[in-house]
């Protein structure tokens, strides 16, 4: 097992390259000269080459994703252009916000999807199974942005019952101020949480050791969890995982609406004011992030499924 | 007397399904006797499962439904009793192993916790370590070392999950045991074994068995008494001895001619011709006129009832009828 | 049924509105849809009005209307883009096999470790923001889980003896790939087609309300949402109506990618 994490960990660096260089290609490919950018409009042509030659932007690109990834992992990441500010402060500093707020927003999906799904699945074909259904098919289909500006709309400036901007400092504002966010981060992957968990239920309701755990005169409950969830868990899990993604990718929205200080908010004022290195910086953390918990996800399989971690024990 | 530990009488088990009600099963009567084992032959889709999830009431619902009838169970009415009533019963009273063992145990758990599921569900006063070693002396019955607790379903061949399914189902010491097709999934070899070790486990606690199989063979080495089941209905029902020295039904008939026997030097074994009627638009009369070769008009239009014959050997035809004791079967 | 119906109404809103476009050399467009009319400000539905008016007295629900076709036109284009080149490279990878395949596969593997909403971002992020680098971007995020679609599905098809047959006779890989293979991976492409139009919509809504998308005044709903934020607490019919037409779409979008899963692969209904 332990072989497998470390063989796991190691396949993640070809995949963090490979994800860093795709974005620094692209984020080259901006028009424009960033160090007439950073000199401003009255440089001189000389001035402007000097510092093109001090920035390394007269090298070949990879020799510059080279130099880049050499100092990435000193923690380096260059400087804004904007304020001459360490890219990396900038994007450590706002980091633990979003990751905090993925998370909120992951909890959110599960605790709406998951009992959804399962009511679904157990109720199939009833009122109950559709109504669910229904609403889960409107969270997906929802914009999470617009979900957003209604919550706000309702729970902030009708009822006033919570912040609807920024993030609170201590305990009990920052919850406060997380709840809007986080469910309006969560919602749209609740449904689809809450529309997988249903498949992957009526794939096991049908099973023959469904019949043998109920033939045992085990009760409902631990037919329905130990029995039927533990094994419906894994396309869930995959899914969960997923949604990660489409939650990271969210959370810029999510966080422009609520200005949340987290790193998509971070990323979109900087494309908006063309700081390269900034959305360079925020982009590769982001990136890593969803790479590492497709990691996990993968991980948590083997702890779920006996059948993956003996194929693993057998020395893959 | 009262060693008689099943009755059923007039059950009756519909499946409602997009192309019509099935009529799956039709007014079953059975009685068995404390440590009987009764043999339940019949061809696939002839109601033979549903009937034995119908006693375990697990009829998946919907689509099915038990319209009429009682399953009397020391003289209780299972149907009667609420489903969490009804949960006491399944594992400690009443246990059942099902046709196919790679796919009857839950391939997430550990099989000597699916062992130790039953003991602690009906014995919850029962220690951790007392359950688990009640659990491996099961495992040990059935002959898996009791080192393979841990291990995982997949972990082990056909032939070994069914004896881990057998030790689950013995594991709550059941009155009555339920075998539906134990052996039709196993590698020929190994149904034997299988076999003779339910026969053996059962004798030596006396639980009653309900054997379901297509297998006459295996009827004659293990059960008592042989109901036929044909289209949902019991077309024939008495003792072993008397259901094979003198067969009534013109079916049961059909089935031995399929037999291949070793005293008999018949060329081509003789197949029933046709097919089983289409469930959801059975014949009106009996159910078996289409493949009958002593069908008469009487037959399409008139469903014959289960006639006991003197010795109490009973039949469903009315070819039978001038041999009916009483009116009534 | 009610998905396909109400796709079918917005193809034809939109496919007027650029009928009407074109024939009036966009006179209605700038006269109604982009003129603005100071004095109706974030006015609420009337009966001139029914939509209501927005932050510059322009009529919500020609707008509406007139945004249909950016969402639909570049949605689509966006996944046939996707489509195309992911399902080249699909084939190519299970067709091929081997290396082809181990380079191919690891590139996709390699970009769906970018959330595609921060793929595209960061695309439009380098190129700026126009109507072509949107579409580029939203496509481009759609290659990989297309490769993976057709891959998987020709991977089934590859072995099976109508492909020998077809190469016994003489064909040659294209022609195999085009006509044998393609077709018989067309159901998991179409339903992941319908899926993927629904999520290319909401990403450009998306891009859109963050400023990186279409830009103003175009009527656009995702761009319409971002103005109506300054105003959502002077009018809730400006930020209301814009994304009822998303989710409305995207809705529809859904129930048609259900249906049509259940209807093509029968395997997938529960």
């Amino acid at each position: 097992m332990h072989k497998y994490i470390l063989k796991r960990l190691l396949m993640l660096i070809p995949v963090i390259l490979g994800v860093t260089f795709i974005v620094f290609f692209i984020l080259n490919l901006s028009p424009g000269d960033p160090a007439a950018m950073i000199l401003g409009e009255q440089a001189t042509a000389e001035a402007i080459e000097m510092k093109r030659e001090e920035l390394g932007l007269n090298d070949p690109i990879l020799v510059r994703y080279f130099n880049y990834m050499k100092d990435l992992l000193h923690g380096d990441m260059g400087v804004s252009y904007r304020n001459s500010i360490s890219v990396w402060e900038q994007v450590t500093d706002r980091f633990p916000n979003t990751v905090v707020l993925a998370i909120a927003g992951i909890l959110v999906a599960l605790l709406i999807g998951l009992p959804l799904g399962i009511l679904s699945a157990k109720k199939q074909n009833t009122i109950i199974d559709n109504i669910s259904m229904v609403l889960s098919l409107i969270g997906v289909s929802m914009p999470n942005f617009w979900f957003g500006l209604l919550v706000v709309m309702l729970f902030a400036l009708k009822l006033g019952w919570l912040p609807s901007q920024g993030m609170g400092e201590g305990f009990v504002p920052l919850l406060l101020s997380l709840i809007l966010p986080a469910l309006t981060l969560g919602t749209g992957s609740a449904g689809s949480i809450a529309r997988m968990t249903r498949s992957s239920m009526l794939e096991v309701i049908r099973q023959d050791y469904i019949s043998t755990a109920r033939a045992k005169g085990v009760d409902e409950r631990t037919v329905t969890f130990q029995h039927m969830l533990r094994n419906a868990l894994i396309p869930i899990i995959t899914s969960v995982g997923l949604q990660f993604g489409s939650l990271l990718g969210g959370a810029m929205l999510t966080e422009t609406v609520f200005s949340w200080p987290g790193l998509g908010r971070l990323m979109v004022e900087n494309i908006k004011s063309k700081d390269i290195p900034m959305v360079l910086g925020c982009v590769v953390f982001l990136a890593t992030m969803f790479t590492i918990v497709n990691l996990v996800v993968d991980l948590i399989y083997a702890f779920v499924d006996p059948r993956i971690k003996s194929l693993y024990k057998k020395g893959r | 007397m009262s060693d008689i530990l099943l009755q059923i009488k007039d059950l009756s088990i519909v499946y409602a399904t997009e192309d019509g009600v099935v009529q799956a099963l039709t007014n079953a009567n059975l009685t068995l006797r404390q440590g009987e084992t009764l043999g339940l032959v019949g061809e696939t889709g002839a109601g033979k499962t549903t009937l034995a999830r119908g006693i375990m009431r697990l009829i998946p619902d919907p689509p099915g439904k038990i319209v009429s009838g009682e399953i009397l169970f020391e003289e209780k009415d299972l149907l009667r009793l609420s489903i969490k009533e009804m949960r006491k019963y399944r594992g400690s009273q009443i246990s059942m192993i099902f046709q196919d063992p790679m796919t009857s145990l839950n391939p997430v758990m550990t099989v000597g916790d699916q062992i130790r599921e039953v003991i602690v569900t009906h014995h919850p006063e029962m220690s951790r370590q007392d359950a688990r070693k009640h659990a491996e002396d099961m495992l040990e019955m059935v002959g898996i070392t009791a080192t393979r607790y841990n291990d995982y379903p997949h972990q082990f061949s056909g032939g070994m999950k069914q004896r881990v399914v057998i030790a689950i189902a013995l594991a709550g010491e059941p009155r009555l045991l339920i075998a539906d097709e134990p052996t039709t999934a196993l590698d020929v070899t190994i149904q034997a074994q299988v076999l003779e070790m339910i026969h053996a486990l059962k004798r030596k606690s006396n639980t009653a068995m309900l054997l379901i199989t297509h297998d006459l063979g295996v009827v004659a080495q293990n059960c008592d008494s042989v109901a036929i089941i044909y289209a949902g209905e019991i077309v024939e029902y008495g003792t072993l001895r008397q259901v094979y020295k003198n067969v009534l039904h013109p079916y049961t008939e059909g089935l031995f001619g399929s037999v291949p026997s070793l005293e008999s030097n018949a060329r081509r074994l003789a197949a029933i011709d046709g097919m089983m009627p289409d469930p959801t638009d059975l014949p009106k009369g009996c159910k078996f006129v289409d493949r009958c070769k002593y069908a008469t008009d009487r037959c399409r239009g008139e469903v014959p009832r289960l006639m006991e014959m003197a010795d109490g050997h009973k039949v469903r035809c009315f070819r039978h009828e001038s041999g009916e004791v009483n009116g009534n079967g | 049924m009610i998905g396909l119906a109400f796709f079918l109404f917005l193809i034809a809103i939109a496919i007027t509105t650029l009928v009407i476009d074109l024939a009036t050399g966009n006179e209605f467009y700038r006269n109604n849809v982009i003129n603005q009319d100071l004095f109706g400000r974030l006015q609420g539905p009337s009966k001139e009005h029914l939509f209501g008016q927005d932050e510059f007295g322009r009529d919500m629900l020609l707008r509406m209307i007139w945004a249909v076709r950016y969402s639909l036109f570049m949605g689509s284009a966006a996944v046939i883009i996707g489509m195309v080149c992911g399902g080249v490279l699909g084939a190519m990878s299970g067709y091929y096999g081997k290396t082809v395949d181990a380079v191919i596969m690891r590139a996709m593997d390699i970009l769906l470790a970018i959330p595609s909403m921060l793929l595209a971002t960061a695309i439009v992020a380098a190129l700026g923001t126009s109507l072509f680098n949107v579409l580029l971007a939203i496509a481009i995020s759609y290659i990989p889980s297309f490769a993976r679609t057709v891959r998987a599905a020709v991977l089934t098809v590859k072995d099976q003896e109508f492909i020998e047959a077809a190469r016994a006779i003489g064909c040659h890989d294209g022609e195999i790939i085009f006509k044998y293979i393609i077709p018989n991976a067309m159901a998991p492409i179409i339903v992941q087609a319908t899926m993927g139009l629904a999520g290319a919509i909401l990403s450009i809504a998306g891009l859109s309300f963050l400023g990186l998308g279409i830009q103003p005044p175009t009527p656009e709903w995702g761009a319409m949402l971002s103005n109506a934020r300054q105003y959502i607490r002077d009018a809730w019919h400006v930020t209301v109506i814009p994304g009822l037409g998303i989710m409305l779409t995207i809705l529809a979008l859904n129930l048609m990618g259900d249906g049509l899963r259940d209807a093509l692969d029968p395997r997938l209904k529960d």
